[in-house]
């Protein structure tokens, strides 16, 4: 217990991806909880990927994990100014709204 | 090691109380907050683990920009406190089972991860002793000589977020007026400037 | 010569059903009737070259059916029995033709009905020149296919209709029983072809049937199978329902086929085939005790009909009744004899009342006819001619009498002289028959022709003679009644019997009632005669002298009146027990099994699947994001699983 490990750590990141897993698709609020819990995935994927560079003593992982963070800092802006525009289109971000592609 | 452990918990319970707080919370501008304390709270984690150079990037980038960024959005849309629908209870139970399984399966394979005695000289680039050399330094005596490409690479990729950005939302609004430098500069004397003789005691 | 018989009316069916409408009305009527006409003069030429003169023969046409065991050819047999059959039918189908020129004379379809009618008469003439009993059968079923045809030859009518049908299947009834038995002789016999059989019937006498595990003697189970057939085609007893209905086809085709051919095919077969039923005795009696009983029964329903043709349709099925027990007691030359003279005047019967009924405008029922004798004398003499031939007058002991005389005189004869227990039931049972014939007969005559006209104005003024071409030929019919049986009686059932029949017919030694109806006492000559005189005088009673009687009599006994009236319910009882049950199968496996299971399962059954399974497939679409992120979650979930089981 006291003793902090891999597996510590491990389950941090377990748990936080699950959480944002959860937010993902237990939300019925609005699309601006889908894209945070998109980042708090990715948090539990960089501590995944440093816990292992640590523990493993290959600084890979760290490298890894900033151009996954450059990588993610895109991707929030791309998907902040879609949400923008299409707020501007529709009028709102409820995302019961967004069923247009009912088969 | 008491202080790593009590730091490590602490840090370790409020980023995933933060994290359901940012899924729960009926105010959009709170959960943004709460998103901002669980970046804090995994930068500290990181610190934990000796990458501190990344942990202060992920404060300057992820809370700094990218959060802020949420903020903004947040602030602007027109979003009203919803009141939790009914079909969170419905569906609630299933995605709940089919998250916990998840997890389950997560813990069960991260816990039971057993590592070779040789994974430390398998490594691709062996981390230096912390007391020659900073963990800043270690990374960058990577990125720029072993992975520049990727690294411009990356740069690049950040080049194009920023202008599809800038494509997607830019409109332009009839009747606004704006500078357009390119006819300030063109002007020419003859048509900005009309020189009237004026009597005195008559005006224009 | 013998071929041409058969064929030509064929030829003349063909002509006529294929391009009457090419050659008219007129062409078809005449080309149909000269050639039944000389097929009517061959059929005479050919009496006195094989009857007469002893000269049977079998003329082969062609190859048919050569399978393993079975083998058997397109072939005429001709001998007494088939000239004495070809006679009949072809001089009864020429009067028939002719008569229809008149009769059928307004009608839209003239080509169509002479077609059916010579196509009839080629079936009947390929049944009694059938040379085994495949082409038998073969013209058994064609006769009944031509009944049908005919019977509803007036489509338009529902009525027709129902009863072709009626006549079709009722005769299947039979027809079932008639191919059963061929099977069993061919099981038997190992050949269907006639001669053979009948050179091995005696072999076979012994011989046994396993069915069931049961034994049967092969030989009664067959002619009992055969007999059905027979009791389906002449209207016996339990399958007789269909002939009072056949009315409903043109008078012609009641003469033709239901006086004197097509129910006669079945007294014919029976002949025919007379060296296998005199093998089973068991056999003859039940050839008897049905003959008898439908004589009286049929006799009785006629008592109380008011249709006319009704009354002498009846009337057949009971002298049908005469002719089979004649059979029964292995008279068979009798039954022949009777068939003969029967066809002439029940056709003549027929024909005169098809006049009656024209000259009334198209009205059969009686109690609106009498007092037409004054009007009509020409068919009032000719319906009174054929009437005495079927009571049987004449003189006992001599050659006076007309043809029904001596023909049903002998049949009695020989029934009493059987001296066996359904003998004596059959001679019983014909003296009363014979009673009721006279009756109903006179009861006839009485009610069109005598009293006061009770149909309306406008009908009595129509009333006028047929033309000549329908009463010329009517003439020879008389003849025929009248002559028919002082002339054959010698050659039929006299002492020339032995040579005149040859080989045709065969009676065991055993079975003496022909010869011994020559023996019998003279009351029982003199009974019939007696019958006949009460039978004439109690309707003269009743329906000149005291014409309320039979309303009061009616009255009295009115269970049995209604008894008669409504046909011994047979044809009640038939709906209640077959047609009803067979409508109620037929609607629950039309409805249940074919449209719940087999539509159900099958095609509405797919259909309707495939469209629910659709729309639960399409509610999977939902347009809405984190549905799909997270069956693709569910996914990844199922797969890590997946592999932890099997690699863990």
């Amino acid at each position: 217990m006291l003793e902090i490990g891999l597996s510590h750590y491990l389950t941090v990141a377990a748990i936080l991806f699950t959480l944002g897993l959860f937010g993902i698709f237990l939300n019925r609020k609005n699309v601006i909880i889908i894209l945070m819990s998109i980042e708090l995935m990715l948090l539990a994927v960089n501590i995944n990927l440093v816990a292992f560079s640590t523990h493993l003593g290959d600084l890979m992982g760290q490298i890894f994990a900033m151009f996954i963070l450059t990588v993610a800092a895109a991707e929030a802006a791309i998907g902040l100014a879609i949400l923008v525009v299409y707020y501007r289109n529709r009028g709102s971000i409820a995302v019961e709204d967004i069923n247009v592609m009912k088969g | 090691m008491i202080i790593q452990a009590l730091a490590f918990y602490l840090f370790a319970f409020v980023a995933v109380a933060a994290g359901v707080l940012v899924i729960a919370s009926r105010n959009p501008v709170h959960s943004v907050l709460f998103l901002i304390l669980a970046f804090f709270n995994g930068a500290g984690l990181f610190v934990l683990m000796g990458a501190e150079f990344l942990a202060m990037i992920l404060v300057i980038v992820y809370v700094g920009a990218v959060a802020v960024l949420f903020l903004f959005v947040v602030m602007m849309l027109d979003i009203n406190f919803v009141e939790l629908r009914a079909g969170f209870a419905q569906y609630l139970p299933m995605g709940g089972l089919i998250g916990l399984i998840l997890l389950a399966e997560l813990l069960v394979v991260g816990s039971g991860w057993v590592v070779l005695p040789q994974a430390g000289t398998v490594a691709a680039a062996p981390i230096p002793p912390v007391d020659q050399v900073t963990n800043t330094e270690a990374i960058g005596r990577l990125i720029y000589t072993k992975y520049i490409y990727l690294f411009q690479a990356a740069g690049l990729v950040l080049l194009v977020a920023m202008v599809g950005a800038i494509v997607l939302t830019l409109r332009s609004r009839a009747g606004v007026r704006k500078q357009r430098i390119g006819d300030q500069l063109a002007r020419r004397p003859d048509e900005a400037i009309e020189i009237v003789k004026v009597t005195t005691g008559s005006g224009i | 010569m013998e071929a041409a018989v058969v064929f030509l009316p064929l030829l003349g069916a063909f002509i006529a059903g294929f391009f009457g409408r090419m050659i008219g009305d007129k062409a078809s009527m005449y080309i149909t009737c000269s050639l039944l006409v000389i097929s009517a003069l061959i059929s005479c030429y050919l009496f006195v070259a094989v009857a007469l003169g002893g000269d049977p023969r079998t003329v082969v046409l062609f190859e048919w059916v050569t399978s393993g065991d079975l083998e058997f050819f397109w072939a005429l047999k001709v001998d007494t029995l088939t000239a004495v059959m070809l006679i009949v039918v072809t001089v009864v189908s020429a009067v028939v033709h002719i008569y229809s020129i008149g009769y059928m004379h307004h009608d839209d379809c003239i080509p169509r009905f002479f077609a059916y009618l010579s196509l009839f008469t080629f079936s009947m003439l390929m049944l009694v020149t059938a040379d085994n009993l495949v082409q038998l059968f073969f013209g058994w079923e064609g006769v009944g296919l031509c009944s049908y045809l005919l019977i509803g030859f007036w489509y338009k009518r529902p009525s027709a209709n129902a009863a072709a049908i009626k006549a079709f299947l009722v005769n299947r009834v039979g027809d079932i029983g008639f191919a059963l038995g061929i099977f069993a002789v061919f099981v038997l016999f190992g050949t269907v072809h006639l001669d053979t059989i009948f050179a091995a019937a005696s072999g076979k006498a012994g011989a046994t049937l396993v069915f069931l595990d049961m034994e049967f003697h092969a030989l009664t189970v067959t002619c009992l199978l055969l007999f059905i057939g027979a009791m389906g085609k002449s209207a016996q007893i339990g399958l007789h329902t269909w002939l009072p209905d056949a009315m409903e086809g043109p008078t012609p085709v009641s003469a033709l086929i239901h006086a004197a051919t097509m129910v006669t095919a079945g007294v014919f077969m029976v002949v025919r085939l007379s060296p296998l039923f005199e093998q089973s005795e068991t056999a003859l009696m039940v050839v008897t005790i049905v003959g008898a009983t439908t004589a009286f029964v049929t006799a009785t329903i006629g008592l109380t009909q008011n249709d006319i043709k009704r009354v002498i349709a009846y009337s057949t099925c009971s002298q049908l009744g005469y002719m089979f027990f004649a059979v029964g007691v292995s008279a068979y030359p009798a039954a022949i004899f009777h068939l003969m003279t029967h066809a002439f005047f029940k056709a003549l019967l027929f024909l005169g009342s098809g006049s009656v009924i024209h000259a009334m405008s198209d009205e059969q029922d009686m109690r609106k006819m009498g007092g037409l004798g004054s009007r009509i004398k020409v068919t009032y003499s000719l319906m009174l001619i054929g009437s005495v031939a079927l009571a049987g007058i004449g003189i006992p002991g001599t050659f006076i009498g007309f043809a029904g005389f001596f023909s049903k005189d002998v049949i009695l004869e020989s029934a009493f002289a059987a001296h066996s227990g359904v003998g004596t039931y059959a001679f019983w049972l014909g003296i009363a028959a014979a009673f009721m014939t006279a009756f109903y007969s006179w009861r006839l005559l009485f009610m069109t022709f005598h009293g006061e006209p009770r149909c309306d104005e406008d009908t009595l003024a129509h009333v006028h003679e047929s033309p000549r071409v329908m009463i010329w030929p009517l003439f020879l019919l008389a003849l025929g009644a009248i002559f028919s049986g002082a002339l054959g009686y010698h050659l039929f059932v006299g002492d020339g019997m032995a040579d005149f029949w040859g080989d045709s017919i065969a009676i065991l030694p055993t079975h003496t009632a022909l010869a011994d109806a020559h023996h019998v006492p003279i009351w029982v000559k003199v009974l019939p005669l007696v019958m006949v005189a009460g039978g004439i005088g109690l309707a003269y009673y009743m329906y000149i002298l005291k014409t309320d009687l039979p309303a009061i009599w009616a009255a009295k006994l009115r269970p049995a009146y209604l008894l008669s009236f409504n046909k011994w319910y047979f044809d009640e009882i038939y709906d209640r027990i077959f047609v009803r049950p067979a409508f109620y199968l037929g609607r629950g496996f039309w409805k249940s099994g074919d449209g719940a299971v087999i539509d159900g399962v099958g095609p509405d059954g797919i259909a309707e699947t495939t469209l629910r399974l659709a729309r639960r497939a399409s509610a999977l679409q939902s347009g809405y994001l984190y549905h799909y992120a997270f069956a693709m979650l569910i996914g990844v979930v199922v797969l890590v699983t997946f592999y932890f089981f099997m690699k863990g």
